[in-house]
């Protein structure tokens, strides 16, 4: 499904990943763990495509298409989605108008008709109660006075709205308190299915207590240095990162 | 003769155009006649406001009278059906409505018209006659009037807009709507006159839609007088749809006494050249206004708001929200005055101007002042001009939401927050669809009306 070969990327001319190689196949979860400014974010926006990212070497194939010749809204209409770290606040824009929007646009590229307003609400309603997300949040505009954990439920809202194929949830438990860590896991659980992918960025193994993964990849200086199952995470857990930076050096 | 050519040199032989204007006035009364003249007097001392005046900084009035217009004492006669060319493009507000055509109101021979609870409305050059009584307790009172040569033109000359009386503890069922049209095959400078009253405990709604449906270039100096009595409320919208060739100087004096509140929503949808006025006086205890303006222009329009709100009494409250889009060449300006006197304590005033240009070219002249006399206030205002937030745009993006697209959603959004403080329902729900189409760039007229090219 993805496929990263020896990419190599700079932000302002500096080189921040190294060499990077990752496969990701249909119906897994692969966790992706590292010390601060390991790479992990700059990962995550060299897939979906964020400009301030330059890809310097290598090279990035999804379902067998180049990957990085594509737009942001082209990546996420062939289904790749990210749950933002930051997730922005958008006064103005309400959350209705913006995922009536997305899901239309989606639906067309599957050839589909655009839901009818009735449709589009039941379809909120139901995706709403998979994430366990307040109704109210969903009348307001985007992620606009949301608490933390708020925004992250909300990242998982539309992921259910728009069903990707492949998912990267960059630092999803940051923030989080142990009561909206398990529904925001929870949620990304049930949207597991056998056709589908996700990649989990985390600093730590918490998360991965919930989400299960069957690979775990330590991500230092640029560089995947260490993948293995889940055990890994334990260990890493374990020993911390001087574990590991030991181990290379 | 009954029409004249008016150019920048009436300024120095002004008296003529006065003398002129007197032969086919007629019958109006004593005090009618003297503001007339005094103001006739002051214009021909003072001129149009020039580039010294500071409220003029950003706008050149003289420039806009380099062309000869033609202007009209008495209405011209126009046989047209008026289905035929306007259909107001919010079907579902319904309204009392009237028609002012080139200035001139037009409705037949019921020139003015009673509603229940003896609301009149209808022409102003009526009123002048038939209510002189009115006028001299109301016409040409607002303070600051004084100063502006392009009002005291106004005062002077003009000789017909629309007129409403809302006397004390009187509701209006449902707003009323003046529609004013220009439809001419001369370029013309109107200046239509307009006066609302509401006694006391009162509560109307008013919708001004302006339009120019020729395409022949047209200069409007419009001044509107609004006296708001005690307790009463009044909610002002006004729709500025022209064209690239129109240019429209507008002004609005609002008087507001003890406990009143008013909210006024200018929606600047098209124009080439657009001032609005918009003067404020807290002339009781209490009182309470809330501003609110969107602009959206392009091309090489020009849009300037000029506000100034004064807190003459203690416990008012005052809000402007100014929100802009700036496309092409476009250029804007605001300037917001609030003065706080010195016995107005306990002031709350609050202002805010938000831009967002969408070109290098595009220019947007912001330029807020607060000046505070008492010492109990709690005041704010602040002013940003900006770029559409990249951040948020890529956001959307990445929900599979085109570039386009996104950014639509962003002006939208970015203007919604003017358009929800509309207090009609049915209107609000209408401009924001005009706003929507004018964002697009699909919106050259409300979409219903038919252009009459002459």
């Amino acid at each position: 499904m993805l496929s990263i070969k020896n990419l190599f990327a700079t932000i302002d001319g500096k080189e921040i990943l190294k060499g990077i190689d990752l496969k990701v196949q249909p119906g897994e979860v692969h966790a992706i763990m590292g010390p601060n400014g390991s790479g992990k974010s700059t990962l995550a926006s060299v897939l979906v495509g964020r400009d301030l990212v330059k890809v310097t070497k290598g090279e990035v194939t999804y379902k067998g298409v180049d990957l990085l010749k594509l737009s942001p809204e082209e990546r996420s209409l062939a289904g790749i989605f990210l749950g933002f770290q930051y997730p922005i606040e958008i006064p103005g824009v309400s959350m209705v108008n913006f995922m009536k929007t997305a899901v239309n646009e989606h639906r067309k590229t599957k050839g589909l008709d655009p839901l009818s307003a009735g449709d589009f609400l039941k379809m909120m309603r139901e995706r709403k109660n998979l994430v366990e997300i307040d109704s109210a949040l969903t009348n307001r505009s985007v992620n606009e006075g949301f608490s933390g954990g708020e925004k992250k439920k909300n990242e998982i809202f539309q992921m259910a709205m728009l069903e990707p194929e492949l998912s990267i949830l960059d630092e999803t438990d940051s923030g989080l308190d142990i009561d909206a860590l398990k529904i925001v896991a929870n949620g990304v659980n049930r949207l597991k299915t056998s056709k589908n992918a996700t990649i989990v960025i985390t600093h730590y193994q918490r998360l991965l207590d919930y989400i299960i993964p069957d690979k775990v990849h330590v991500l230092y200086n640029g560089k995947i240095v260490k993948s293995g199952g889940k055990e890994l995470a334990l260990e890493l857990e374990e020993k911390g990162y001087e574990w590991i930076k030991k181990e290379i050096n | 003769m009954k029409e004249l050519s008016i150019h920048r040199e009436e300024k120095f032989d002004f008296a003529h155009l006065f003398n002129y204007s007197e032969k086919i006035n007629g019958n109006i009364s004593p005090y009618l006649k003297d503001v007339r003249l005094a103001a006739a007097d002051s214009f021909s001392k003072t001129g149009f406001p020039g580039k010294e005046d500071e409220k003029y900084e950003y706008l050149s009035v003289e420039s806009l009278f380099e062309f000869n217009y033609n202007y009209r004492f008495i209405p011209e006669i126009i046989h047209f059906n008026i289905k035929h060319v306007f259909n107001c493009d919010i079907p579902t507000l319904k309204t009392h409505m009237i028609f002012l055509l080139n200035g001139f109101y037009y409705g037949g021979a019921q020139q003015l018209s009673e509603l229940p609870g003896g609301i009149i409305y209808g022409s102003m050059m009526k009123a002048m006659e038939d209510k002189p009584d009115i006028f001299r307790q109301y016409f040409s009172r607002s303070t600051e009037m004084g100063n502006d040569g392009l009002v005291n033109l106004n005062t002077a000359l003009a000789r017909d807009g629309f007129f409403i009386y809302v006397p004390d503890n009187t509701v209006l069922d449902k707003p009323i709507q003046v529609v004013n049209l220009i439809l001419t095959n001369k370029e013309l400078m109107i200046q239509p006159r307009n006066l609302v009253i509401l006694g006391e405990n009162a509560h109307i709604k008013l919708v001004i839609c302006d339009h120019a449906l020729s395409k022949k270039k047209s200069f409007t100096n419009s001044v509107t007088e609004t006296f708001v009595g005690q307790n009463s409320r009044y909610d002002f919208t006004l729709i500025q749809n022209e064209h690239n060739d129109s240019s429209h100087i507008n002004y609005h004096f609002i008087n507001q006494e003890k406990g009143s509140r008013v909210d006024t929503n200018s929606i600047s949808l098209h124009g080439g050249i657009i001032r609005n006025n918009h003067y404020v006086k807290l002339n009781g205890k209490g009182s309470e206004n809330y501003s609110n303006g969107l602009y959206l222009t392009d091309k090489d329009q020009t849009i300037d708001n000029f506000i100034f709100v004064d807190h003459a009494f203690s416990n008012c409250r005052s809000e402007q929200l100014y929100k802009g889009v700036l496309d092409d060449r476009a250029n804007g300006t605001f300037s917001g005055r609030i003065l706080v006197r010195r016995d107005a304590q306990l002031t709350e005033a609050f202002q805010r101007n938000n831009n967002i240009l969408l070109t290098e070219e595009a220019r947007m002249n912001t330029k807020p002042q607060l000046e505070i006399y008492a010492d109990d206030v709690k005041c704010s205002h602040g002013a940003t001009v900006g770029q559409i937030d990249e951040e948020a745009m890529f956001y959307l993006q990445s929900r599979g939401i085109s570039e386009k697209n996104a950014r639509l959603m962003m002006m939208y959004g970015f203007a919604h927050e003017v358009i929800n403080r509309i207090h009609i329902d049915a209107l609000k729900d209408g401009i924001a669809e005009l706003v929507y189409k004018r964002l697009r760039g699909e919106l050259a007229k409300c979409d219903n009306c038919a252009i009459i090219s002459s």
